[in-house]
């Protein structure tokens, strides 16, 4: 299993990805092993212990300074070496950016099938999982014939829980060897820029999020005031970066970021299945819409339905009267 | 002056519902419209631009006959020439359209020039697989970049950008290349009535790939359980703000 770590950490969608691992790996009686991208520092206490707590055995910790720099094929040669040493039967990361490349780069390089955003295993012989497709909206059962079982698994799609058992991790550096011609494609530098936004979105308690209904690049004041005092983020549908009145970072859904939070104000979307795709697993979701038969509406847990041009001001002026 | 390939895959543009073939193993497309990923849009869009100098760009879709009318959209953008590498879709998996998207670059340009840069999305948006672009730049032993929102190509090589966990992440690739194109770093052109005439007319380069599938693996699709609707509706227009307020102070999300 490839881990990936934050500022929390262990990233929470590699501990969700552990605890499916665990799952698989515990009732077969084989270890598990987990590989750390970390060229710079070793992996803290706490990380350790929260891999501990997943019930790994052994953390390995590439310790090559060429691997410094992200290159998805020399830390996939990396990844596979530490496989074949351990004789690993399943290969597995999360469904992040970073882990859907470095399994695809694994997979093609050891010629096996690999299956995106698992959410489920359905059984073991034949290898069969349950993954997202179109977005999320249509799940696929699928058969890996290939060892290694190489497969992603969805963020947020299982709760990361920790092992009846909390294990001590075996910290082993691994050497791997790094070929010139899997350097080609690295990251000469990173820039500050746009995506922490997007970053501090995905991670937001709150999303306030508006869709055609705004009308227009001027729409968003008021919806902006509410994210403010909601102390939130703002989200956007597609329509609404397509038309240029907000940047790409902020758009939720299929092809845009992907939110989890507490309370998700969706004002004048309509829900179609892509931007769905983004926010389902928000844990209330409130329409504002003036189509009381919006899938949008019909699928939330709370609407207003209505102008948001009139509803969303007198919400912001409601909050401020109460003092908050 | 480059030679640029983009791969776009036709997918079905269901917004609302999702319907089943009565065999469970597609979307059943009979009562929806069909698009391409947004992703892939804009790889078509960087394609134009990085073609505008004097070199080609072309367009290819491996699946049914259907896809010439997305290769056609793509024309009428301004990519110059379109192959269909016709195939049963059911029957190939992300592999087996790599190997016969290899074949259409390795034969190159009309004209017989090797193309030096082949944009992909970096998911289709129908089985989401995550992984033709960097099967096929293994297929073909060429470096390859993923999830990049831009594109600058000069002096033979190709500078992307894209957004990492610590912030916009360059990487500078010498050609020929593949790199994967997420949606955000360009907005894709709508095309005008002369480009649209001339993608009608427009003739396409048909092929069968000598592709032996190893197929997808795909046992059946299901729907996620549907879950009832449970909405509990506050209030119209601005009399119900007070009512929302007070879920908000409820849920605790007021902190002050
Ligand atoms: C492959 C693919 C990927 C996609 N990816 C994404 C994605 O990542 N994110 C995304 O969002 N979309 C995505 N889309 C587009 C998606 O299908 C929809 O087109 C889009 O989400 C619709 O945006 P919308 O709800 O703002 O607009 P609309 O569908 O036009 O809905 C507007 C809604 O606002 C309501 N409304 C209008 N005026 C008011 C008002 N004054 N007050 C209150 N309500 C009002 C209307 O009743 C309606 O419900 C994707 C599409 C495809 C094919
Ligand atoms: N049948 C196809 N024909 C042409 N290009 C494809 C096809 N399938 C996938 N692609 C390309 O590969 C990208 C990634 O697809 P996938 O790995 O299936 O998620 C897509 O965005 C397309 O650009």
């Amino acid at each position: 299993m490839a881990v990936e770590t934050d500022e929390t950490g262990i990233a929470l969608t590699s501990l969700e990805t552990l605890t499916l691992a665990r799952e698989l790996a515990e009732p077969a009686g084989v270890p598990l092993h987990a590989l750390l991208f970390a060229t710079t520092e070793p992996p803290t206490e706490q990380m350790l212990g929260q891999l501990g707590e997943q019930g790994v055995a052994t953390v390995y910790i590439t310790a090559e300074p060429r691997l410094a720099a992200y290159a998805a094929a020399a830390w996939a040669s990396a990844a596979v070496q530490v496989a074949q040493a351990v004789s690993a039967r399943v290969v597995v990361a999360s469904g992040t950016p970073r882990g859907g490349e470095l399994l695809a780069h694994i997979s093609a390089r050891l010629d096996v099938a690999m299956a995106a955003n698992v959410t489920a295993i359905e059984g073991l012989a034949p290898f069969t999982v349950t993954r997202q497709v179109m977005g999320g909206s249509v799940l696929e059962e699928m058969r890996l014939a290939d060892s290694p079982a190489v497969f992603t698994v969805a963020g947020h799609a299982c709760e990361a829980t920790p092992a009846a058992a909390v294990s001590t991790p075996v910290v082993t550096p691994y050497r791997p060897t790094v070929e010139d011609a899997d350097l080609v494609a690295r990251v000469v530098r990173t820039e500050a820029g746009e995506q922490d936004h997007s970053a501090a979105l995905s991670a937001a308690r709150v999303v306030v999020a508006a869709g055609r209904g705004a009308n227009g690049p001027d729409g968003f004041k008021s919806l902006l005031e509410l994210t403010d005092l909601l102390g939130g983020a703002l989200g956007v549908s597609r329509v609404v970066t397509s038309l240029g009145w907000r940047p790409h970072h902020e758009q939720v859904g299929q092809t845009g970021v992907r939110v989890a939070p507490d309370l998700y104000v969706a004002c004048g979307i309509s829900g179609a299945i892509q931007h769905w795709a983004g926010m389902s697993s928000s844990k209330t979701i409130v329409a504002v819409n003036t189509d009381p038969d919006a899938p949008m509406v019909t699928r939330a847990h709370y609407a207003v339905i209505g102008d948001l041009h009139e509803i969303v001001p007198a919400v912001n002026d409601e909050i401020r009267r109460r003092g908050h | 002056m480059v030679n640029v390939l983009v791969c776009i895959k036709r997918v079905p543009d269901t917004s609302e519902s999702v319907l089943l073939t009565d065999d469970a193993m597609a979307v059943d497309g009979r009562h929806v419209g069909y698009t391409v990923s947004p992703h892939e849009l804009c790889a078509v869009e960087l394609a134009v631009q990085a073609a505008a100098d004097g070199g080609t760009a072309g367009v290819v879709s491996v699946g049914s006959g259907d896809a010439v009318e997305q290769l056609r959209d793509a024309l009428a953008v301004g990519v110059q020439h379109a192959v269909l590498v016709e195939a049963d879709d059911a029957a190939f998996g992300p592999a087996d359209v790599a190997a016969a998207l290899a074949e259409v670059v390795e034969a190159g340009t009309p004209d017989g020039t090797p193309y030096d840069l082949v944009l992909l999305g970096n998911d289709a948006a129908d089985t989401g697989d995550f992984q033709v672009g960097i099967r096929l730049a293994y297929a073909l032993g060429r470096p390859v970049v993923s999830g990049v929102s831009t594109i600058a190509v000069s002096d033979g090589v190709v500078q992307t950008t894209g957004a990492g966990p610590a912030g916009t992440e360059v990487f500078e690739v010498p050609l020929p290349a593949v790199v994967t194109v997420m949606e955000g770093g360009v907005a894709p052109r709508y095309p005008s009535v002369m480009g649209r005439v001339k993608a009608k007319k427009a003739e396409i380069d048909t092929r069968t790939p000598s592709v032996t599938p190893r197929g997808n693996g795909r046992v059946r699709l299901k729907l996620p359980p549907e879950q009832p609707s449970q909405v509990v509706v506050l209030g119209e227009g601005a009399a119900a703000a007070p009512a929302l307020v007070d879920l908000f102070e409820t849920m605790g999300v007021l902190t002050k």
